[in-house]
This record gives C-alpha cells, structure tokens and sequence, in this order.
C-alpha cells in the first residue's frame, strides 16, 4: 500500500508486504526471502543517502531486483526439489544430516544437564524442588544454543546465553526460599517465559531486530507447542510400552524409566522439537493459525455467555481464589488464541469477517479481565496483599494494556483507519512486557516477600 | 549501449567468481562492484544474481554463511573455495582466448581496412 504523500508512507510495512508477496512463490523458501529483502534494505539505505524520498527509494529499489516470476523461475530451476518438497524434509543430503547430528548433540547436552545434580548428591525423588526450580534452566538455554550454531550469531550470544542462566540459576538456587513458598512457586512458573524469550532473540538470528522476524518466532512458538504434546503422546505410549515389555520377561524398569529415560528423554525433546518445527516449516506451518480460527468462534462463545451468566446471577464481584485462577488461565489462552491468529494472518487482505470475530473475541476478553480485575483488587482491599495476588494483579494488568491495544487496532483495522501492519508492531512489541514482569516475578517478587 | 543477453549470461558466473575472490562478500557488494568494475555499463537485474549465487554455492564453488555485521542487518556472505578458484582460472584462460581471438581479427580487419584506402 504506498500512500501519495511520503509522511505517511510505511517502509517496514511496504517492505513486509512485499516480502509476504516474494514469499508467495513455492521455489523461494523464507531464507531465500531474508536475503533479498537484506539486498533490498541495503539498496533503499543507499538510495536514501543520496537524498531519496522513503516511497522513491523502495519503488525504484524493487524495480531493480527485477521481474520476481523471472526470478522465481531461475530459483525454481536452482533447486529443483522445492516446488514439492513441502511434503518431505526441507534440505537435501549433507547439510540435512549435518543438521540431524547438531539437533542431536545439543538433545544430548540438555539430557545429561538433567542428571548432572546427581554428581552433587541430588536425586528427582529426594529431591523434587531442586529439579522443579532448575527444569526449564536444564533444556531451554540449550536450545537458545542450538539456534546460535544455526543462526551463525557470534560471541556475543553465547555471553547472553551464560549470563542470563547464571543470573537465574543462582536466583533460583542461593535465594532463602521458605519451606512452603508461594514465590518460589510462582518463580517456577514464570522463569520458563523467560528463557522462552532468551530462546526467541536466538531465533530470530538478528537479536529481535525486525517485526518479520518477531512474527516468526511467534509462529514458530505456537507451532513448537503443537508438536511438543505430540512427541510427548508418543514418547509416553513409547514408554509405556518398553516398561510393559520388560516387565513380560520379568525386569522391572520402572525406576530406571522415571528417573533416567522420561526425564531425559524429555529434555532432549525440548531441542529435537525446535529443529523439527524449524524443517518442517512452510510444509505443515498453519497448524496452530488452523486451530487457533477453529477455537476463536468457540472460546468467543464461551467467554459471552459466561460474562451473561455473571451479569445476571449478579455474582461478578463475589469470585473465589479458584474462579479468578481459571479466569486468569484462560484469559492467557485467549491471549495466545489472539497471538496465533494474528500472526498468520495475510497483512495485505483487507479486513473481514474474521477479524470482526477476533474484535469481539478480544471485548469479550477484555470485560472478564476488568470483571477479574475488580474481584482481584476487593480481596487485595479486603484481605491484604499476597505474592500470589500481586502476580495476578500484575498479570491481569498487562493483560488489559494488552487487549486494549488489540481491540483498538483491530477496530482501527476494521473501521480501514489503517492496514495490519499496526497490530502486528503492537502484538511484537508488547512481548518484552511479558518476559519483564515474569522476570519481575521471579527476580523481585521473593525478595519483596521475604522468600516466603 | 546495451550488452546483448548472451553475453551477460556468459560472463555473469567468472565476474561473480571473480568478485568473490577478491573476498568474502554478499549479494548487494557483488552487485556494485560489479558496476564500479564495468563503469556502469554493466547493470543486472539485482534479483537474478541470488539464483546464480545459489547455483554457483550448489556447484561447490561457493560457500557461504549468514553473518550479523555492524549494521546489525543479517546478510548471507558468500566466499570462493579450492573448486572455485580452480574454475575462475578455467574461466579466466577461456576468456584470454576468446579475448586475443577477437583482439587479432580486428587488428587485422582494420589492417586490411587501411590498405583499402591505399589502395584506393
């Protein structure tokens, strides 16, 4: 969309649009596209030294990569096995087995971190909080390192790497937590965002530099959660199987199972599913977008009728610990409903049915999150502050930040004020916001609360 | 003047090459030094030299790798290997004949040009 005057004309939206368009073309696969779109920014820069308007540099920058179905054509004849390789594994031959051994060689790492505290005297059974404080430390900055060998990062991202898990590791092990310790637990819960996000900058491979690349990463979450529960489906039955064998002929490996191959396994998996889903992408990609505008109508549904049926029992403001916690959990899936859709959705349509269903998803969303929010502030007001309420206040706050950004850009999209490309920025920008209050949560919350 | 396709196409692969043996670089370097080298006469359609990079890469001439420089842009570099090298000089001898082919038979076309007029 180029506008007539160069004031309001976007270059990273018209530069995403046209990425979406090179895209289009099965011969070109999204690495293909980050190297013309680098030859394309590159140009523009050049054009706009010499004193180029934004809109002129990016037509006359386009222009000179040429003709895309000529160019499309010769990447077609390049790699010949691309225009049906969308049914079988993304690379040929050797750089395909040498991805094989690095994917496996990091599983390998994260699975031997999970049993390195036996050195130090510690045992899953014994003990359990060690192992529960430390999981996410074990496998997701091993993935993180995973993406640094694939992404070619230098350095300095393995520095990032090292000081971020010993940051954390010794906030999860040296803090005084108390015997029975809400911010321990909430540490537990939020410390994964975190390193889900160190996993992110790794991704993008340009240290969350650009939208197109965010965007990715959040596809690529949402794509990694599908297929994580499948292999985990799998390697139960998996186990289940090779422990009713055993048992057969008389071994019992039960233990063995529990303490060395589901645990292991299962932090060897963390790594093994990144590489999947990264091979596998452009073949079963949509996945999680095809799930997400399944449940969007459903989950829209639910939370009205819901929202009806507190109005008029007229018991919005007498909720219990449990129902704000269920709200709360499901205020999260909507937000990661609302996350998929929008980050599979083609930038350039205009707007339509479905965002209008997203916009009420997103409303809906937002009057249980103000309902929950004045339930959460009368038991603050009537029973004084926990660490487990100000998370949740702190939660439900960015939550309604959040959804407000969503509802007023897709009523600004609806209403053609303006394109995508907003909503998207939002949905990219807003995520340092959760992975600082989860680091709030679990770097500040304890000290604050005395550990307790 | 507008070089004819056939041309270009010929010798599209030993400039790359070429450019590329001077160092590690990437696509929008290779495309203006290639314009520096010809004065400017010599303008590709910028898309179509990431196909040929491609090719020459799958060839084994190439290899290449995605680097963040200092620009923080992530750009794919490509540099020259044995094989390379190996084909550049190929090239490079072929073009020589070619070149000193062509340089004769029109020294000696504006030769037998002047003697006309002496003749004459």
């Amino acid at each position: 969309m180029i506008s007539n005057s160069p004031n309001l004309f976007d270059l990273e939206q018209s530069i995403t649009q046209w990425r979406q368009f090179v895209l289009r073309r099965s011969a070109i696969v999204s690495d293909d596209a980050d190297e013309l779109e680098s030859h394309l920014r590159d140009q523009i820069d050049a054009f706009m030294a010499q004193g180029l308007h934004a809109d002129e540099a990016f037509l006359i920058a386009t222009k000179r990569i040429g003709n895309l179905e000529a160019v499309s054509h010769e990447f077609a004849e390049v790699h010949t096995g691309r225009l049906w390789q969308n049914l079988v594994f993304n690379q040929q031959g050797a750089s395909w087995s040498k991805d094989v051994l690095i994917a496996l060689g990091f599983a390998v790492v994260a699975a031997l971190l999970f049993q390195l505290p036996r050195l130090l005297g510690f045992n899953p059974e014994q003990h359990e909080w060690v192992y529960a404080r430390n999981i996410s430390l074990f496998c997701l900055p091993v993935l993180a390192g995973y993406w640094v060998v694939k992404r070619q990062l230098d350095s300095r991202a393995w520095w990032l790497i090292v000081a971020t898990v010993g940051l954390f590791a010794i906030a999860m092990n040296a803090f005084p937590w108390q015997r029975i310790s809400d911010t321990g637990d909430l540490a537990v819960l939020h410390l994964p965002i975190v390193l889900w996000f160190l996993v992110g900058v790794m991704y993008t491979g340009n240290w969350w530099q650009t939208d197109a690349r965010r965007m990715d990463f959040i596809r690529f979450s949402g794509e990694y959660a599908i297929y994580f529960v499948l292999i985990a489906l799998g390697g139960g039955v998996l186990t289940a199987l090779t422990i009713g064998l055993f048992a057969f002929i008389g071994f019992d490996i039960e233990f063995f199972a529990q303490q060395w191959l589901i645990p292991s396994g299962a932090m060897g998996a963390v790594v093994i599913v990144g590489w999947l889903v990264d091979m596998k992408k452009g073949a079963v990609e949509n996945m999680a977008p095809v799930l997400a505008r399944i449940f969007t109508p459903l989950f829209t549904l639910l939370l009205i009728s819901f929202l009806a049926v507190l109005l008029v029992s007229g018991r919005a403001f007498d909720m219990q610990r449990d129902v704000l916690i269920g709200l709360d959990a499901m205020l999260i899936i909507v937000l990661g409903l609302v996350l998929y859709s929008v980050s599979s959705r083609e930038p350039s349509a205009p707007a339509g049915l479905f965002d209008t269903l997203q916009l009420l998803l997103v409303l809906s969303a937002l009057s249980i999150n103000l309902v929950a929010l004045s339930a959460m502030s009368d038991r603050i007001f009537a029973m004084g502050i926990t660490p487990n309420r100000l998370a949740a206040l702190g939660e439900n706050c960015i939550l309604l930040i959040s959804l407000s950004g969503y509802a007023w850009y897709y009523f600004g999209l609806i209403r053609g004020a303006h394109g995508f490309a907003p909503l998207e920025r939002w949905q990219t920008r807003m995520v340092p916001v959760y992975v600082a209050w989860a680091a709030m949560v679990v770097l500040v919350l304890p000290i604050v609360f005395d550990f307790g | 003047m507008n070089l004819s396709k056939d041309l270009m196409a010929a010798s599209s692969t030993p400039l790359v090459l070429g450019v590329i043996a001077e160092g590690e670089t990437y696509g929008y370097e290779i495309v203006k030094r290639v314009e520096e080298l010809s004065g400017g006469k010599l303008q590709w359609t910028d898309g179509m030299l990431y196909p040929l990079l491609h090719r020459l890469e799958k060839q084994g001439f190439l290899i290449s790798r995605w680097h963040v420089g200092d620009s923080n842009r992530k750009r794919k570099y490509y540099a020259i290997t044995e094989d390379g090298r190996k084909t550049l000089c190929e090239q490079q001898q072929q073009w020589q004949i070619i070149n000193q082919a062509l340089n004769k038979v029109w020294c000696d076309i504006q030769r037998s040009g002047s003697h006309d007029i002496e003749f004459a």
